[in-house]
């Protein structure tokens, strides 16, 4: 089924979790931040997020800013 | 020694200048640029991770002792600005929060209206709001209705390194507004620093000239004590240079007691 | 919060030692500052200062020159009516004076407009006596909608109203709004008003506020000169000023000074207030708020007005009649006080043209 992670279509299978993906695109979970359909998730709920067909995640770090 | 502490928030701080983390050569300076300059605020960007690219993750880098302060780069308008905000303290970033809402990519001017709109939002939301904003006054004025916590003009646009351009408007400003003044953006030296100081803005954010400086470590130090120097010499009130009234007839010679 | 709190912040304040400390190094530090704060302003209006009026002098000539240009506006008063139910012990229209009184019909209003608008003058000032039943805001706003015709801007100078009172006489084209506190010391001006609506001190106080927030484009304020204390009082009345402008950013703010005249009752001024305190406090407002107007009417004689062009005066009246249809139909009814300066328009032109001052009739027009 289809998600879009960070802006761009991902393909996945039914079942995934949040950190199911995470783990799958090689994210460094505890420097990330996952927002999932406009709704942060923290690190202890991924597991127990399941992913469906046209979720919405973005994953985020803090970088150097001004 | 009368204190001098700058209150923002419910934090008083003891050293005025502001660190910027974008642009450094290695994240590894942060650390030695804070412990060499005592800056007590840090900002940082928050961002979607490219998984092709291993990424440290920057407030590891950040003293502990630091107040953290993200901003919301990227954002385009008030509702992306707000979105990330809430992001940000979600992740555990504190409650202080720089607006920063620009859809100008060639001079990466703010735009005053959305930032308006977004401190109004977050202000209601318990953050503390410092926002990034063109100097001019009838917008400050209406930051400070919206419940900032300060207000960040301009100092030149981001990046350019060309000091204080936006000097007079900003002197409007500390003479007008009450809350503390941060010059934020576009100073490029030391001296820069201590000018906008000693016209009585509160403290300043410095990112580029330090993270781009041949010595990064040095030029922090460098701005802290320009920071001071400034902060003092405001302080001490300096006298204002006398205008010599031209030779022209008394106006008030036909006075008598 | 409105001005009284900022009144009450001061109202205690020992001026007296205040002054004591102030020296001559200070007052000429503070001439040269580009933002005075409100202790600068009173410490302007010290007797230390007083050796200094030369050079405050010079300072605020450039700065009014810098910010109003080399003008002088000019208008004229209009009296409607002369019914008043207060007494304040200073005012020749005061309810005890047995005067006549008299209110002006349509017609006489738009009779003394044709001689008024003849003269070239485009801003007129109208004033009124307390009392709603003979001056009501009807009354006024039908005379507003007769004198609109032949004026671009006129300002009120009348009892204290409501805000909705306020925007219903802007909507008919009232865009200034006159009104003095007579005395900021809340003891005194309870002595001076013993009877009448006027007594309520607080509620004239915020009157200004009112105006602003049903959107007048311009206040001026100012205490009566001889009531108390001169520099007590111009020092409140810098106050106000600034709080309105501060509060109002969009509205334009200035001060009269006037002193207190002869006038039917004979009341004698407590305090004399002297050509060179009045000048002081010109100079010293002027200093304080570069850009805050100041007016000056017709109470001072020719002499003194024609060098207060260059000490810091903006706005002037010409053609000054204060009895009620005096122009037109009553020549010699009482006024409110004697005039001194009885100058014509054209006369005034005159004297500013040759101090290198151009008169400017009309500022401003609502569109």
């Amino acid at each position: 089924m289809k998600v879009i992670l960070n802006g761009k279509e991902e393909q996945v299978e039914a079942g995934t979790t949040v950190a199911g993906l995470v783990k799958l695109k090689g994210f460094n979970p505890d420097t990330v931040i996952v927002e999932f359909n406009n709704e942060l998730v923290n690190q202890e709920n991924w597991d127990v997020t399941v992913l469906k067909s046209g979720d919405r995640m973005e994953v985020l770090r803090f970088v150097g800013g001004g | 020694m009368v204190s001098d502490v700058l209150k923002i928030g419910e934090k008083e701080l003891n050293n005025r200048l502001f660190l910027g983390t974008g642009k450094f050569s290695a994240n590894k300076y942060i650390p030695e640029v804070v412990r060499a300059s005592g800056v007590q605020v840090v900002t940082v960007a928050l961002r979607r991770v490219d998984p092709e690219y291993e990424e440290e993750n920057i407030a590891a880098f950040v003293p502990r002792d630091c107040i953290l302060m993200p901003n919301t780069s990227g954002a385009r308008n008030a509702q992306e600005a707000v979105r990330i905000a809430r992001l940000a303290r979600a992740a555990g970033c504190g409650n202080w929060i720089k607006i920063e809402v620009i859809a100008d990519n060639r001079y990466l001017l703010p735009d005053n209206e959305e930032t308006v709109k977004a401190t109004e939002i977050l202000a209601g939301e318990d953050f503390v709001v410092l926002p990034y904003m063109s100097p001019d006054l009838a917008a400050a004025k209406k930051l400070v209705a919206a419940g900032a916590a300060a207000v960040m003009p301009l100092g030149a646009p981001i990046g350019s390194n060309r000091g204080l351009k936006t000097k007079e408007l900003v002197r409007i400003l500390i003479n007008e507004i009450s809350l503390p003044v941060i010059v934020d953006a576009g100073i490029g030296r030391p001296s820069e620093a201590a000018e906008a100081m000693e016209m009585g803005a509160a403290a300043v954010l410095v990112n580029t000239a330090i993270a781009t400086a041949g010595e990064p470590v040095a030029m922090a130090r460098a701005f802290s004590l320009a920071v001071e120097a400034g902060r003092l010499a405001y302080l001490a009130e300096p006298g204002e240079a006398v205008e010599y009234a031209r030779a022209s007839s008394p106006l008030t010679g036909f006075l008598r007691d | 919060m409105s001005f009284y709190e900022v009144y009450e912040q001061f109202r205690g304040f020992d001026m007296e030692s205040f002054f004591k400390r102030v020296t001559g190094a200070q007052v000429k530090k503070i001439i040269t500052k580009n933002r005075l704060t409100e202790f600068d302003y009173l410490a302007l209006l010290s007797p230390a200062a007083e050796k200094h009026l030369e050079e405050m002098a010079q300072r605020a000539r450039r700065l009014t020159v810098q910010h109003f240009g080399r003008v002088m506006m000019l208008f004229t008063p209009l009296y409607l009516s002369n019914y008043c139910v207060n007494q304040c012990v200073y005012c020749g229209f005061q309810a005890k004076n047995r005067l006549e009184r008299k209110k002006l019909t349509p017609d006489e209003v738009e009779k003394e407009a044709r001689m008024i608008a003849a003269t070239g003058l485009k801003h007129l000032l109208i004033l009124t006596g307390e009392s709603r039943r003979e001056s009501s805001v009807a009354y006024i706003r039908a005379c507003v909608e007769i004198l609109k015709k032949y004026f671009t801007s006129i300002n009120i100078e009348i009892y204290p109203l409501e805000e909705e009172e306020y925007a219903e006489l802007i909507a008919a084209g009232v865009d200034g709004l006159t009104i003095y506190q007579e005395a900021y010391d809340e003891e005194i001006y309870d002595q001076l008003h013993p009877a009448g609506p006027k007594r309520n001190y607080r509620f004239r106080l915020e009157t200004p506020e009112r105006a602003c927030r049903a959107g007048m484009r311009a206040v001026n304020v100012g205490a009566l000169l001889g009531l108390h204390d001169w520099r007590s009082e111009a020092f409140f009345t810098g106050l106000h000023a600034n709080y309105l402008q501060d509060t109002f950013p969009e509205v334009e703010v200035s001060i009269s000074p006037p002193r207190i005249r002869p006038h039917l009752g004979g009341f004698q001024p407590k305090v004399k207030v002297s050509d060179k305190n009045l000048v002081q406090y010109m100079l010293a407002f002027r200093l304080y708020m570069p850009r805050g107007g100041i007016t000056v009417s017709t109470r001072e004689p020719v002499w003194l007005r024609d060098r207060l062009v260059k000490l810091g005066a903006t706005r002037m009246s010409a053609g000054s009649c204060t009895a009620v249809g005096g122009r037109s139909v009553n020549e010699h009814d009482d006024g409110q006080f004697e005039i001194s300066d009885e100058r014509s328009v054209a006369e005034m032109a005159r004297m500013l043209y040759r101090q290198g001052c151009q008169p400017v009739y009309k500022d401003w027009q609502m569109i």
